[in-house]
C-alpha cells in the first residue's frame, strides 16, 4: 500500500537528528513535527521570525502575535528566540539551518523542483520557498508520486515554472525514499506493499534501484 | 523634536496619490490596521504597496484592493484573496512577486543605505528575468536592488514618543526593516510610552528612523488560522 501523508512525515522523521534545526513547510512537511524521534531534539525554525516553535496553544490561549509561516497559532518554548524576517532568512542562507523539508508538484531528475505556480490556475506566489531551495544544505522533498491523473511527479525535466534548480536532494513518497543524484533518482526504500515494478511504472525520469533496496520501516 | 501625531488620520495626512508605501506584517500578523482603516477613508489610489501579503478578502489591504486603491503590488505571497485575484487576472492590478527572503534583504538593503545586494533565491526560474546574475565561489547570484519607498508605515507593541520600538513575538516580521527604509516611516503603537519607560536595551528599531508616532487603537489582531489542541 502506498503511504498516507503520515507515514510520509513519519518517515521523514527518521531522517532528524539531534541538535538540527529544521525548517518545515507547509502540509506534509508539517506533520514532521508531530513524528519527532525519542532522545532526538531539534529546533523548528518558522521564517516569519521564530526558532522553537512549540505546538498548538490550547484553546483560549491563542495569541494573534505569535503565529507561524503557515498563518497557524502556535506557541513558544524554553530557548525560543523570535528575529525579523532578512535575519530569518540570513540564517536560512548562510547555511544554519540543518535541514528543509518542503512539498512538491514536480521534481525532476537533476533535483529541480516546481511548487508554486501553475500558469494561469495558481499565481499565489513563492513566498519563503525559493529561498529555501537555493540556500538550505540538505532538502528533503515530502510528497505524492504522482498526480491525482496518476501522471509521474518525478520527471525527466519539470514542466511547470521552477522554484529553484539542481537543489533537491532526497524525496519521500508515498511509493518509497529516493536519493536525486548526478545519475537521476535512486530508489533506497519502498513502502511496505510497494512493488519495484509499481515504482519503475510511476517514475517517468531516469530511475536506478539501489544495490541494497530495503522496505521502508514507518 | 516633536514626533507624536494624535491619530492615523494625520499620521498619513500627507500621502498623495501615486505614492509607493512599505507596509508591515506577516499575513495579518503585525499589520498597521488604524493606518490602512485611514488610508482607506482617505481614498487615495494609484498605491504602489511592499508588503509581504496583500491582506485578505474585508481585512488588512485587502481593504485597500477593494476600494481600487492599489495600481501595484510587490509580494512574496497573494493567497487566501480572491479580490487580489480577480484583479489580478483582469489586468487591474499590476504585481511583482518576489521571494521572501528577497523581499525583506531589499528592505534591509534600504535601510542600511545599501543600493543592491547579491542574492541566491530564484536563480534558474522566472525570478531571474532581466537581472544581472554573478558567479561567487561557485555558486550564482541574483542582483537585487534596494527600494525607493516614500512611506512605510508600521506597527509595533510598544514605542516612546522619541520613536523606539519594541515588537512582539512573530509580530516583528518585515516591521522593523520597513521602519529603516521609508523616507517617512510611521509607526503606530499599542502602547505609548515616555522616553525613558522602555530599557535601551530592549529596543528593537532605534527612534532616528521613526518620523511620525501614535497610539492606535481598537485592534483586531484577526487570526486567519486558529489552530489549537486540546487539554489532557
Amino acid at each position: 500500500m502506498p503511504l498516507n501523508k503520515e507515514q510520509i512525515a513519519k518517515r521523514i522523521a527518521q531522517e532528524l537528528q539531534d541538535g538540527f534545526y529544521v525548517n518545515l513547510g507547509i502540509g506534509i512537511p508539517t506533520l514532521v513535527a508531530n513524528y519527532i524521534p525519542e532522545g532526538v531534539n531539534v529546533v523548528l525554525q518558522s521564517e516569519n521570525g521564530l526558532l522553537g516553535m512549540g505546538p498548538f496553544p490550547f484553546e483560549g490561549e491563542e495569541d494573534a502575535d505569535l503565529i507561524n509561516a503557515g498563518k497557524q497559532t502556535i506557541t513558544t518554548l524554553p530557548g525560543s528566540s523570535f528575529f525579523d524576517s532578512a535575519m530569518s532568512f540570513g540564517m536560512i542562507r548562510a547555511g544554519k539551518v540543518d535541514l528543509t523539508v518542503l512539498g512538491a508538484m514536480e521534481v525532476s531528475e537533476n533535483g529541480d523542483i516546481a511548487n508554486w505556480k501553475i500558469p494561469k490556475k495558481m499565481v499565489k506566489g513563492m513566498g519563503g520557498a525559493m529561498d529555501l531551495v537555493a540556500a538550505a544544505k540538505n532538502i528533503i522533498v515530502a510528497m505524492q508520486h504522482t498526480n491525482p491523473k496518476g501522471e509521474s511527479k518525478l520527471l525527466p525535466k519539470c514542466s511547470l515554472p521552477l522554484t529553484g534548480v539542481n537543489c533537491v536532494r532526497k524525496i519521500v513518497s508515498d511509493l518509497g525514499v529516493f536519493d536525486v543524484t548526478a545519475d537521476g533518482f535512486v530508489c533506497l526504500e519502498y513502502a511496505p506493499g510497494v512493488t519495484i515494478e509499481e515504482i519503475k511504472a510511476k517514475t517517468a525520469g531516469k530511475l536506478t534501484i539501489a544495490a541494497d533496496v530495503k522496505e521502508m520501516t514507518v | 523634536m516633536n514626533k507624536v501625531v494624535a491619530n492615523a488620520d494625520e499620521a498619513v495626512r500627507d500621502i498623495p496619490a501615486g505614492a509607493t508605501l512599505m507596509l508591515g506584517g506577516f499575513g495579518l500578523c503585525g499589520i498597521p490596521e488604524n493606518c490602512i482603516a485611514s488610508l482607506v477613508k482617505k481614498g487615495i489610489n494609484n498605491l504602489t504597496c511592499i508588503s509581504n501579503n496583500a491582506g485578505v478578502d474585508g481585512f488588512g489591504i485587502g481593504l485597500l484592493l477593494e476600494n481600487k486603491q492599489v495600481k501595484k503590488m510587490i509580494s512574496s505571497y497573494v493567497g487566501e484573496n480572491a479580490e487580489f485575484e480577480r484583479q489580478l487576472l483582469s489586468g487591474e492590478l499590476e504585481v511583482e512577486l518576489v521571494p521572501q527572503g528577497t523581499l525583506a534583504t531589499r528592505c534591509m538593503a534600504t535601510g542600511y543605505g545599501m543600493p543592491a545586494v547579491f542574492l541566491q533565491a530564484g536563480y534558474g526560474t522566472e525570478v531571474q528575468e532581466g537581472k544581472e546574475v554573478r558567479e561567487f565561489n561557485g555558486k550564482h547570484y541574483l542582483l537585487e536592488m534596494a527600494f525607493d519607498s516614500d512611506f512605510a508605515i508600521v506597527k509595533a507593541w510598544k514605542g516612546d514618543k522619541m520613536g523606539n520600538l519594541v515588537f512582539k513575538d512573530t509580530a516583528r516580521n518585515f516591521n522593523p526593516l520597513m521602519a529603516m527604509a521609508g523616507k517617512i516611516t510611521i509607526a503606530e503603537v499599542e502602547e505609548l510610552v515616555e522616553p525613558g519607560e522602555i530599557d535601551p536595551n530592549h529596543i528593537h528599531t532605534p527612534g532616528i528612523y521613526v518620523h511620525r508616532i501614535f497610539q492606535g487603537k481598537d485592534y483586531e489582531k484577526r487570526i486567519e488560522q486558529r489552530t489549537v489542541r486540546q487539554r489532557g
